[in-house]
């Protein structure tokens, strides 16, 4: 059994892979701490000025609370749609369900800048006659959004319902429930973590989401990623830098912490 | 049953109005804009420059596309099959990039190959250089970014791939005396072929439509497709032009997932 593990060659490539992932995770660090005003490692002066200037500059909180509220709205949003055409599925299994399917994944699986010209493209038709949910809007960014994270909240809702026991329901179908109390009643609640783990997905994916957004915003609605940009295009601004640092030890306290509970519980359970 | 209808319907009717409508509206324009006809593909499929732009695109997808899965490989195979704390490692060293935010990574990329850079300024401490080395804002920097953000999306069909191998069979090779290379290139290898190829397709779909990190790592250097199309709609309205080549990618990328679906139907059965 031994012999068949990888052997030191395989370990040691491995080594290289991880070194050249997390690479760039680390060497942003350093350079969040220079105390010039460009991309360079700080030459024995280290300074805290891009941390206090992202938190001292108005506009990175105001696309902080504009990316929060764009993907509390689209994951909302797409949890309903994707919970409704889940559930119709898993209660009627209609003939071309596979085909429907198919039908609502597809923004996930076109090519990113398609699916940016052909949001541009609507959300611009919409500016002609909306105000509200047109091109560089708060609305016209939700809908965008929402169009390109529900394939994530139907995946993971479906996968949930998957796990259901069918009896449940037919049990209570053989009561006499109504439908609204079949779904109300029994199956909603029997998934509800799959419901909060098809928003947290969601929002997850909108707070990250750039390639849509770079098409369909301007000056008016500009989200945290979108800023991102803004600094990394014109000339690299190390506030971003700190940022970086900071999304990073955020991302990696969750990874480490849910590896961490997971293996509690394997070895609880053994 | 009825009332179920009402629950299919809403996503339906909200991605028909708001994502496949628009796109027949771009398919409509790609033969109408400036003028009606086939004009616009005519140019996409014969204007060097674009043409220029294609095999640049396809050229650095592929590359991109074997160090990914070859990386991917690598890693993979440790994460399902190495000792419980090297699996604990290299989960750590997949999924802390895979949820960290494209742009950051893109960052880290920048902070460590240009000119003012850490690699730069390393090698000059130690006496190596005396001028900075190029390493941003050109081809080599933008495969090294594509590679580092499609790795981990690379793992996840090489990982299932690897845990159906039956673990029987290997134990069946080392009884029989065979080498451990053996092993792997005869029996390991192509029992996670399926894995290999659809990680590989899987990762030449999603570079081939990519953006950001080619247009940030790029520099304006080496212009892909979508920055392509980028361009042509906001510098130098055509959209005529980019609506056809949208066309285009969605019909090689539709073709690719049709063939990968296909082939998965075959192997289910």
């Amino acid at each position: 059994m031994t012999g068949l593990r990888p052997g030191r060659l395989a370990t040691l490539l491995c080594g290289l892979v991880a070194v050249f992932l997390l690479m760039p995770l680390i060497a942003v660090v350093p350079v969040s701490f220079t105390s010039k005003r460009y991309l360079s490692l700080p030459d024995g002066d280290w300074s805290w000025r891009h941390y206090a200037a992202l938190f001292s500059d108005p506009d990175w909180g105001r696309s902080l609370w504009t990316s929060i509220e764009v993907g509390v709205l689209a994951s909302s949003l797409s949890v309903v749609l994707a919970t409704a055409f889940c559930l119709g599925l898993w209660m009627m299994r209609p003939r071309f369900g596979g085909l429907m399917t198919g039908f609502v994944l597809l923004p996930m699986v076109a090519p990113p800048v398609v699916s940016s010209l052909t949001l541009y493209f609507f959300l611009n038709k919409l500016s002609q006659w909306n105000s509200l949910i047109g091109y560089d809007t708060l609305g016209g960014v939700v809908l965008a959004h929402t169009v390109m994270v529900v394939p994530y909240a139907v995946i993971v809702v479906m996968v949930s319902l998957g796990q259901l026991d069918r009896r449940m329901d037919l049990a209570a179908q053989s009561m006499g429930a109504s439908v609204p109390t079949r779904i109300f009643g029994i199956i909603l609640p029997n998934i509800r973590f799959g419901l909060l783990g098809a928003f947290v997905m969601s929002f997850l994916f909108s707070w990250d989401e750039i390639g849509v957004t770079l098409f369909v915003t301007s000056v008016n609605t500009i989200t945290l990623p979108r800023r991102m940009w803004m600094g990394l295009r014109d000339n690299v601004d190390p506030s971003i830098a700190s940022l970086s640092v900071l999304l990073i030890l955020v991302v990696a306290a969750i990874v480490i912490g849910r590896a961490a509970f997971a293996m509690r519980a394997a070895r609880s359970r053994r | 049953m009825r009332p179920t209808l009402f629950l299919i319907c809403p996503v339906l009717l909200f991605l028909g109005l708001s994502y496949l409508l628009p796109f027949l509206g771009i398919v409509q324009l790609s033969f109408t804009d400036p003028q009606p006809g086939l004009a616009q593909y005519r140019h996409v499929l014969s204007d060097p420059l674009t043409l220029a732009v294609i095999w640049r695109t396809l050229r650095l997808c592929i590359i991109v596309t074997v160090v990914s899965v070859g990386c991917a490989y690598i890693i993979t195979l440790l994460w399902v099959r190495g000792t419980p704390v090297i699996r604990l490692l290299t989960e750590l060293c997949i999924m802390i990039p895979f949820w960290i935010s494209v742009l950051s990574r893109a960052f880290g990329w920048l902070s460590l190959l240009s000119n003012r850079g850490l690699i730069n300024t390393w090698l000059k401490d130690a006496g190596l250089i005396d001028a900075s080395i190029q390493m941003t804002r050109n081809e080599f920097a933008v495969v090294v970014g594509m590679a580092h953000y499609l790795i981990p999306f690379a793992v996840f069909p090489l990982a299932t791939a690897m845990r159906n191998v039956d673990e029987r069979v290997l134990t069946a090779a080392d009884g029989m005396g065979a080498s451990r290379l053996r092993i792997f290139w005869q029996i390991f290898l192509p029992m996670t072929g399926n894995g290999i190829i659809g990680a590989t397709l899987l990762v030449f779909v999603f570079s081939i439509g990519f953006y950001v990190t080619p247009a940030l790592l790029g520099g304006g250097q080496s212009v892909l497709l979508a920055e392509l199309i980028y361009l042509w709609i906001f510098q130098m309205p055509q959209w005529g032009m980019a609506a056809a080549l949208s066309v285009v990618m969605m019909i090689a990328v539709g073709g690719i997932l049709v063939a990968l679906m296909r082939r998965n139907a075959e192997i289910a059965k």
